[in-house]
């Protein structure tokens, strides 16, 4: 990673920063009203200076629903730390959809690719589609990597994971990252097919490099606090992140912190909630930049709501055919009021919709 | 034509407020259908139109470096006015629609798409989606009915400046572009003192700053690149203008002037329900009948019926829906407009000279042939109860 930033660094001096802007420039007086980037990025979607994105070179099936994908990124990746997630962008029967997946691959790699691994999940869009139907050398839409769950520069001495299903993918990205001396993983799946990198895993603490306690839900049922107190005795004296579904985080946020411990555990949560869209009453509407909120019925539109609110709202036809209320949602769920049809945005999506049509279905966000 | 209003036999006389609300949720149901298989094909399809059509750009333009050598003057304006046309119909029209906003691809979206044309897109999208396409034929809210220089309904008050309006057609044809970009400034508007002047100069200089930068890229940037072959390269560019302009101007004049189509009356629409809103899209527009060329060249609006039913819907798909419309159009009794192109521009020419004259002294000219009555506005009402009635929507 430190090579890396070296590269970028040499390459961003203000003098040569200033011509490449004004050879862009002249560029576009050629290309106008497109910029020269339209043209560029069909043919190297991948190069510095634009939007980031990456190619899926790889496609590895990990179980019979769970697939590693390996992704080439453009060259304005930043890198990553093990453990963080990265955010995807993948077009699925043709819209743009995003998505976020912990990287499981090693920080090291010398082709300079990361790796996602992906566990189709029910009624899942985007995992449904890359688990069954992702291709090599298709380009995706990436952003850098982020996240909070992550080693401490100092490693600790003794350290705990505690995964269940995909939550394993951020942690085997640490366990093939990182030198670490006395390590625990309590993972639960299914049964032992279903153990995401299980062969790994096992070959692992053959080697003696982990501790591995396979739980096996099927069978042994759900992992529950008092009985990891039981299969990792000294548990008090270790380091603990989990990632895994919320219930059995829930779980452990609440055992550690009966214990006084709560500062000795860090999770990692996939999806902060699953949005369901209501089908009656109102729901709480933010214009975030208005600084407004108003209790929105389900029944009328986001534009009516908006403008009694006293928020300057674009509008045009208000019949949902000239698009000139079209404003990102933030956040939320929302309902065409004409076919009912449902759209949701997660933070970071700015899913553009058409207020004049569209009422809330649940509590929004609106950029407004 | 006249409005159905004025009309001696309206043409939906014979339907009744349940015949038109069922008209709509036919309309609605053919919608669904279309939403419903909108997916990776449609995608896929408006990613191709736009690589064929920047290929012909740079192609085009990378020819024309070479435009003092003949066959490479012609093979690059050939190119370069396709790729024009290209651009203007099947790609900007569309995407400014709105009818690509469902694959939310920021790089092919009605927000952020900026096309070739003197007027800018917002503009643009303002007076066409918004006014135009809400007030479909609508005399006194539709300014698309003549661009406010030229009277194409009898209904239209007729003033002696309107003796030249097939000199204005012509002019306007060849200078489509501007002419868009002065008719969505309002500038006639403007001139009359009806339009407040500094939102008037404050949009005039966006329209100009645009305008600068097209121009400059087509008449100077691109003809300096061609070093000796400055001067062909200018003619080749402006050629392609041309050349695209007198194309779209065509297609849309085949879209609400040929006769058969129907306007309306502004009191006819107050209370107006989705049913007759979309009648009155099925009444106001004709269609172009032809090839697959023709329908892509003309951004599928030579299924400009289709398009005003459905205009956000991907224009891919316009031609598939078409046999539906039309089977609603006969089991409803309406007439749906469509000929060959030369037939419908033909149609359109004569009704702009036509009416260049006053009524009184046309129908002087056809004496003998159906003369156009004018009904009492009462008993119209009693006629088409749901167009004028203001029942509530």
């Amino acid at each position: 990673m430190a090579l890396r930033d070296v590269n970028t660094a040499s390459t961003t001096t203000p003098r040569t920063r200033g011509l490449r802007d004004r050879l862009v420039e002249l560029a576009g007086l050629v290309t106008t009203p497109l910029v020269p980037s339209d043209y560029l990025d069909r043919v190297v979607p991948l190069r510095a200076g634009t939007a980031l994105r990456g190619r899926i070179v790889g496609l590895h099936p990990e179980t019979h629903d769970a697939v590693t994908v390996v992704i080439a990124p453009g060259r304005d990746w930043a890198g990553h730390e093990p453990g963080q997630y990265v955010r995807l962008g993948v077009d699925v029967e043709g819209v743009r959809q995003w998505r976020t997946y912990s990287i499981s691959s090693s920080t090291g790699r010398e082709d300079g690719c990361i790796a996602i691994t992906v566990k189709a999940v029910h009624d899942g869009v985007v995992s449904g589609h890359l688990v069954r139907h992702a291709r090599i050398g298709t380009v995706v839409q990436l952003d850098q990597a982020t996240g909070g769950f992550v080693l401490p520069a100092v490693r600790p001495a003794k350290v705990l994971f505690v995964t269940a299903g995909s939550g394993i993918t951020p942690v085997m990205g640490m366990l093939r990252s990182s030198r670490l001396t006395d390590v625990v993983v309590v993972h639960s799946a299914r049964t032992a097919s279903d153990v995401i990198f299980g062969g790994e895993l096992r070959a692992m603490a053959a080697r003696g490099e982990i501790t591995l306690v396979e739980r096996h839900t099927s069978t042994d049922g759900r992992l529950g606090a008092a009985e990891l107190e039981r299969l990792v005795p000294d548990l008090a004296q270790r380091r603990t992140w989990a990632c895994g579904p919320g219930d059995l985080l829930d779980a452990l946020e609440q055992h550690y912190a009966a214990r006084g411990m709560a500062d000795r555990l860090c999770v990692e949560r996939f999806r902060p909630a699953v949005l369901v869209p209501t089908e009656s009453g109102s729901s709480a509407v933010t214009f975030s930049r208005s600084s407004r909120v108003v209790d929105a019925s389900t029944s009328i539109s986001l534009l009516d709501a908006g403008e009694g609110a006293g928020v300057l709202m674009p509008s045009g036809c208000r019949m949902g055919i000239c698009f000139g209320c079209v404003v990102p949602l933030r956040e939320g769920v929302v309902r065409d009021l004409r076919d009912g049809a449902v759209t949701t945005a997660a933070p970071g999506d700015g899913v553009l919709i058409q207020t004049c049509v569209s009422a809330a279905a649940g509590a929004c966000d609106i950029d407004l | 034509m006249t409005t159905i209003q004025n009309k001696a036999q309206s043409p939906i006389a014979h339907l009744t407020d349940e015949d038109i609300t069922a008209l709509g949720v036919e309309l609605d149901a053919i919608r669904e259908q279309i939403l419903a298989s909108r997916g990776e094909r449609d995608a896929a399809y408006i990613r191709r139109v736009i690589d064929v059509q920047r290929a012909l750009e740079l192609g085009g333009r990378g020819v024309l470096l070479f435009s003092l050598f003949p066959p490479a003057w012609l093979a690059g304006t050939t190119a370069l006015s396709i790729a024009k046309i290209l651009e203007n119909m099947e790609i900007g029209h569309n995407v400014l629609h709105g009818q690509w906003d469902w694959m939310r691809d920021p790089k092919i979206h009605s927000t952020t798409w900026e096309w070739d044309n003197a007027t800018p897109a917002t503009m643009w999208k303002h007076s066409h989606n918004e006014l135009h396409h809400t007030y479909t034929n609508v005399l006194g809210r539709d300014n698309d009915l003549g661009y406010g220089i030229m009277r194409v309904d009898e209904d239209q008050r007729w003033k002696p400046g309107y003796i030249a309006q097939p000199v204005w057609n012509f002019v306007n044809m060849c200078f489509f572009q501007y002419g868009i970009a002065a008719y969505d400034l309002e500038v006639g508007k403007y001139l009359a003192g009806r339009k407040d002047k500094d939102q008037f100069w404050a949009e005039a200089r966006v329209v100009l700053a645009k305008i600068r930068t097209q121009a400059t890229r087509d008449y100077v940037v691109h003809p300096l690149l061609s070093g000796p072959s400055f001067v062909p390269t200018v003619a080749a560019n402006a050629t392609a203008n041309v050349v695209r302009n007198v194309w779209t101007h065509s297609v849309i004049m085949c879209g609400h002037f040929p006769e058969g189509v129907e306007t309306f009356s502004k009191t006819s629409i107050e209370g107006e329900t989705r049913g007759g809103w979309y009648l009155r899209q099925m009444l106001g527009s004709a269609n172009i009948s032809g090839g697959r060329l023709l329908h892509i060249m003309s951004g599928n609006l030579s299924f400009q019926i289709e398009h005003h039913l459905f205009p956000d819907l991907p224009s891919n798909r316009y031609q598939e829906i078409a046999p539906q419309v039309q089977e609603l159009f006969e089991r409803y009794g309406l007439t749906y407009t469509s000929g060959p192109m030369v037939k419908q521009v033909a149609s359109a020419w004569k009704k702009v000279m036509r009416l260049s004259l006053p009524n009184n002294l046309l129908r002087k000219a056809s004496e003998g042939v159906a003369t156009v009555t004018s009904v009492p506005r009462k008993v119209v009402s009693a006629v088409l109860p749901d167009v004028t009635s203001g029942a509530a929507a």
